[in-house]
């Protein structure tokens, strides 16, 4: 291990009283281990197989602020962020920078029992609660996990009781606003209780000047029969690095879909896991990734078949034009006795210039014999004919690109269930295809 | 069902039916490995000063490697000082210095098959023999001679043609590539060489046979294939061992040159000892096979049927350089007992208009693990490349592992490239199917496993194709219980 | 006559449930027997549990054939001894041809009864021979074991494989379903060609049209896992005009 760790080693043995000082008993106590992992492996190199084409250390490596002190950003957040998915009715909250902050005008009154806060807070107010989740899945995840939770002071917590639907769509919005460099470590835990049912929406925004980069672990608890989905867009800037890490543990009956949209962005990595523990759980992830410019997307996903009789079912999908580098892995793991298992993966990938690289790699490793596994993958670029038969009508060719794009992407939104949602995301695609996103009006994030 | 077990046990025991071993005095030099083991292995093959050098720089990079770990195989450690790696079945004759066949020689490749002697070839199939370190014997080399078409042992060629030898080798697969090729390039004994000169089309299928005989030694063997433009050869290459109760290790490199226009077909049928039911024994195969389609429109296709060895490693490869070539690799892999494989191949599409195919067949039985791997890399140069890869898994029971683990590089928008992959087990209703139009349960998965792995089949040549179905059978007998 | 097959109180299940409640038939060599009934009375169990499928269990009762207890035989030796059971739904068997896979079949049978096995020109020869029972076309023969094939060229493909191997005992399962009335004439012609004074056949099907070609001596009515009815071929005009609803009803 040499290079960039270092440094954050000895700024977290320098600051360890400062950082505890903030934070409730039950986050500080999940340092020392993780700590300790991360000192014996460092960050990830190009040699692991997983970080193989994401170069992740060299994004560590400029010089950082991070708000230790837990300095409270001075931001009136709602009149900020004004990016928002017309006739949605959600509950909203806002992680800045990487503290929780509530928004008042959009507080709307919860089912009973459903607690949504600050991490923080209810680490501090139902330890007993929280004790049982927080850093059980992230305590085995790689290098850059046990990083967030060694430096992680705050964040969001979900929590759905037993026989529960929150029927209104829970918001998260995530936006960064500082004048150094900074370096965030941001947390989110959700826990649904068996039979409960929620949806969430991540929305990653970032808009300043300086470089910045953020690390997200989100903890996901899926108890047996519940539901949950969680679409995840990502709309921040070229100056932004995202290390996002999604770990799902799903009992018996459950559902859980996951929609991952990458519109704008710097250099992010995604690494999804999903374990599915209970007969009979069903999980989709799905992703879209468009890219230009440098913008460098990399989406790693696991998905790991423990017991029999589940269900998975993947899509993602990558538009790259200019000099973006996209990165797909996906893995299917079955593990032996996990009978009866279907799960099926699919890959496509459009590069539009030469510029553009495309890594992709899907993965089966299998250990038992009664099941239906798949995968494909592709990569190409837009059908010339469909594109002549559209000129051939009168559709300038730029037109019939954009079209032919836009219905590419198509198939990945499709599997979003809020409509308002899957609506604002087929204009904001559209424009984002047209170069003009990040140039709406109104708003003082996308300048 | 518990008789039938039995039956089937008996069966798995009869399976591997080249375990036998041939007593012939072998020249065997002492094991370990250094500068000087090097030095005695090059006197002994009367090598020329550059080929020791080539064999030393090698070797001195080699000290400074490590073995690769990222396959999906559990390797034990290897002891490299406890292999000997020179060993000569081949008799001196002190009189006239020539060295002589030894009739228990000729009767082992007639036991397996290989008939030395032209009068008795097999549909005219030239052969190179391997034993050991050393190649035997090559046959029709005066025919083929006539056409100017070389075809000899490495040793000779190196003594015989060393212009062409000096200008080929390790051009496809340099002594840095990976850990095994540094230590082939160091100890590497013998092997065949083929040239195929410009215009032509070799009349008949060339073949090497190798089999390893000796106890606790190596096989490194080493083999050079140039096809010049427009040229056409099919290279047929089999491999047997003894059962033994310690692992032998294997670890050959296959180089291949491919000029304008020309063609080269390579089959493998590899029946290296697999180790007993209980994963003792057994070959550990590490091979980097590689060709490069220098010339424009050439073309390399692989195919291989690997039923043997304890452990695979083994990823044939081509690099298709030329503008308008083609790159092919058909695979049957199968496993069974505790053998493991970890075989693919790498397709790097370099020129323009360059064309690649991916049929991977896997079968997974007993207790092994079975993985392709393959990377397709598209540079950025490589206007319109085409790739289309499909990997399929067949598992017959629950303990054994089929994995796929494929790589795709695009940097290059032309590119259309796709990847299938699929696993799939026999279905209780095609067993019972064929049960009740009379057909027994083994023969009935044979039969299946065949028209399975048919795709892969039909690219060898026809007296390969049947040897290889027949070996799917005999590899699969005790894997259904 | 001599008794070919009988079955004495046969019961069978299929994950625990009893589909067969004690059938009892006697089928003497040359008859040809059909068994009719409403959908899920067991007809398709009863030709299944014959030819020893795996998933069913018989839990009473037994079959004689041939003098042999056909319990205790595998299902390979079962057709081996000329049992046949034309399929419903044939399953598909890929990369294997159906040259290939009958060679097998043959070969299998010729070693059960201690002959040695058949020489390529002779087995080409059978093969042609056999396909013109059901006008089999010689392409379909080098394809795999029913894939692709509609299910006209399935049922042909049964048929086809029934006069290879002359079974003893033919069971017709279904055969007719999924046939228009040209293809249903060339697989009922290639049964009656095969018939001989020595075989026997048990047609299952839910329609007489059938057996307008293949004429049963007998006919039963199987009923929620029993049979209810034993008639001459006269019932199956009855049952084709009144259908099975006054069965149901009498046996309430």
């Amino acid at each position: 291990m040499m290079g960039n760790e270092q440094e954050y080693i000895e700024l977290f043995g320098q600051n360890r009283e400062l950082i505890d000082s903030a934070c409730a008993e039950l986050l500080n106590r999940e340092r020392e281990q993780s700590f300790a992992r991360f000192k014996a492996s460092g960050f990830p190199t190009r040699k692991d197989e997983e970080w193989r084409n994401t170069p992740i250390a060299k994004q560590f490596g400029i010089n950082y602020g991070m708000n230790l002190k837990r300095a409270e950003a001075n931001m009136n957040t709602s009149a900020i962020f004004h990016c928002d998915v017309p006739n949605l009715k959600s509950h909203r909250v806002y992680i800045v920078n990487d503290s929780y902050s509530p928004d008042e005008g959009h507080s709307r009154e919860l089912p009973q029992g459903v607690i949504l806060g600050s991490l923080n807070a209810i680490a501090g107010s139902h330890p007993t609660l929280l004790d049982k989740y927080y850093n059980r899945l992230a305590c085995d995840g790689d290098s850059i996990a046990q990083f967030n939770t060694m430096f992680a002071q705050d964040g969001v917590v979900l929590y759905v009781p037993r026989n529960t639907v929150v029927e209104e769509t829970i918001q998260i919005v995530s936006l960064i606003q500082a004048n150094v460099e900074m370096l965030l470590n941001r947390r989110i835990l959700i826990i649904l209780e068996e039979n409960s049912k929620a949806n969430i929406l991540l929305c990653d925004h970032s808009s300043q000047e300086k470089q910045s980069l953020s690390t997200l672990v989100t903890e996901v608890f899926v108890g047996a029969g519940a539901s949950l989905n969680i679409y995840d867009i990502e709309e921040t800037a070229n100056n932004n690095t995202r290390v996002a890490t999604l770990l799902v543990k799903q009992e018996a009956d459950s559902h859980f879909n996951h929609c991952c949209i990458t519109l704008t962005n710097g250099f992010t990595r995604n690494s999804t896991n999903v374990a599915l523990t209970g007969r009979g759980a069903e999980t989709s992830i799905n992703g879209l990734a468009i890219g230009d410019k440098t913008q460098h997307i990399d989406n790693h996903t696991l998905v790991d078949h423990k017991v029999p009789d589940c269900t998975s079912n993947e899509l993602y999908k990558y538009i790259l034009d200019e000099s973006s580098t996209g990165v797909f892995a996906g893995k299917m793991h079955i593990h032996p006795d996990a009978q009866r298992t279907a799960s099926q993966q699919t890959n496509r990938n459009l590069c539009l210039t030469n510029c553009a690289q495309m890594y992709a790699q899907p993965q089966l490793e299998i250990y038992a014999d009664d099941v239906k596994c798949s995968h494909g993958s592709t990569v190409g670029q837009l059908d010339e004919n469909a594109l002549f038969y559209m000129q051939q009508r009168g559709i300038p060719a730029d037109e019939a690109r954009h079209l032919l794009m836009y219905a590419f992407a198509g198939e990945v939104i499709e599997n979003i269930d809020i409509v308002p949602l899957k609506e604002r995301l087929h204009i904001l695609i559209e424009k984002r295809f047209r170069g003009e996103l990040g140039k709406c009006k109104g708003c003082n994030l996308c300048k | 069902m518990k008789k039938k077990n039995n039956i089937l046990k008996k069966l798995a025991n009869k399976a591997y039916e080249f375990g036998f071993v041939s007593k012939i005095k072998t020249d065997i030099i002492e094991s370990g490995l250094s500068e000087d083991t090097i030095r005695l292995i090059s006197r002994k093959k009367n090598e020329p000063e550059w080929m020791l050098e080539f064999r030393l720089t090698a070797y001195r990079h080699w000290l400074t490697m490590e073995m690769p770990q990222w396959a999906h195989l559990d390797i034990p450690p290897i002891d490299y000082q406890a292999i000997s790696y020179y060993a000569d079945p081949l008799k001196k004759n002190k009189e006239n210095k020539n060295k002589e066949i030894d009739p228990e020689l000729m009767k082992t490749f007639e036991k397996l098959g290989i008939p030395l002697e032209e009068r008795l070839a097999l549909s005219g199939t030239a052969v190179d023999a391997v034993m050991d370190s050393v190649s035997v014997k090559t046959t029709f080399k005066e025919e083929l001679k006539e056409k100017g078409i070389i075809f000899s042992s490495m040793g000779e060629a190196i003594q015989e043609h060393p212009e062409l030898v000096r200008k080929y080798l390790g051009t496809v697969v340099n002594y840095r590539d990976n850990f095994f090729a540094a230590l082939n390039t160091a100890v590497f004994s013998d092997g065949s060489f083929v040239y195929i000169p410009k215009g032509v089309r070799c009349p008949r299928e060339l073949s090497t046979y190798f089999r390893i005989n000796a106890a606790n030694t190596g096989q490194f063997e080493r083999t050079l294939i140039i096809a010049d433009d427009n040229s056409y050869v099919s290279y047929l290459e089999g491999c047997t061992a003894p059962m033994r109760d310690e692992n032998q290790l294997h670890a050959a490199i296959v180089e291949i040159v491919v000029n304008e226009n020309a063609e080269v077909k390579y089959s493998t049928v590899q029946n290296w000892y697999p180790g007993d039911a209980e994963g003792k024994g057994g070959v550990y195969n590490f091979v980097t096979k590689r060709g490069d389609c220098r010339g424009n429109n050439s073309k390399l296709s692989w195919t291989q049927v690997e039923t043997g060895s304890a452990i695979t490693w083994k990823y044939p490869s081509c690099i298709l350089r030329g503008d308008n070539s083609q790159g092919e690799f058909y695979s049957v892999a199968l496993t069974n007992n505790y053998q493991q494989a970890d075989t693919g191949t790498k397709m790097i599409h370099l020129g323009k208009n360059t064309k690649s195919t991916i049929i991977s067949k896997g079968i997974s039985a007993g207790k092994s693990q079975n993985s392709y791997r393959g990377l397709v890399r598209v540079s950025k140069n490589a206007d319109n490349a085409r790739n289309y890869s499909q990997c399929d898994s067949l598992l017959l029971g629950d303990k054994c592992g089929a994995h796929t683990f494929p790589y795709m590089d695009i940097h290059n928008n032309s590119a259309i490239v796709e990847h299938e992959a699929t696993t799939s087990k026999i279905s209780e209703d095609q067993l019972f199917y064929c049960n009740q139009r009379g057909i027994g349960t083994e023969e009935a998965i044979g039969l299946i496993v065949n028209g399975y792995a048919r795709e892969v089949l039909n690219k060898l040549p026809m007296e390969f194709a049947v040897e290889a179905q027949k070996l799917l059978s005999v590899s699969l007998e005790g894997a259904v219980g | 006559m001599e008794n070919l097959l009988e079955i004495k109180n046969l019961h069978a299940t299929i994950d625990g449930k009893e589909i067969l409640k004690g059938i009892n038939l006697t089928i003497k060599a040359g008859e040809v027997h059909a068994i009719m009934g409403p959908n899920g009375s067991g007809k398709s169990t009863l030709s299944n549990v014959l030819v020893g499928h795996p998933a069913y269990t018989v839990t009473e009762g037994e079959i004689i054939y041939k003098g042999k207890n056909l319990l205790e035989l595998s299902p390979e030796d079962r057709s081996h001894e000329g049992l046949f059971l034309s399929f419903q739904y044939p399953v598909e068997i890929p990369g294997v041809s159906i040259t290939n896979f009958m060679r097998a079949a043959i070969n299998a049978k010729r070693e059960y009864l201690k002959q040695e096995p058949m020489s390529a020109s002779d087995f080409l020869k059978l093969m042609r021979e056999k396909r013109s029972f059901v006008n089999l076309d010689s392409k379909l023969a080098n394809r795999s074991v029913n894939e692709g094939f509609s299910g006209g060229e399935k049922k042909r493909n049964e048929i086809f494989q029934m006069a290879m191997l002359e079974p003893t005992l033919s069971i017709l399962d279904e055969t007719d379903s999924g046939l228009d009335i040209d293809a249903l004439r060339i697989v009922a012609e290639g049964v009656n060609k095969l018939k001989r004074p020595d075989t026997s056949s048990i047609v299952i099907t839910h329609y007489q049209r059938l057996l307008d070609y293949i004429k049963p001596d007998i006919v039963h009515v199987l009923y929620n896992g029993r049979i209810v009815k034993t008639s001459g071929p006269e019932l199956v005009q009855e049952l084709e005009e009144r259908g099975y609803d006054w069965i149901k009803n009498e046996n309430q």
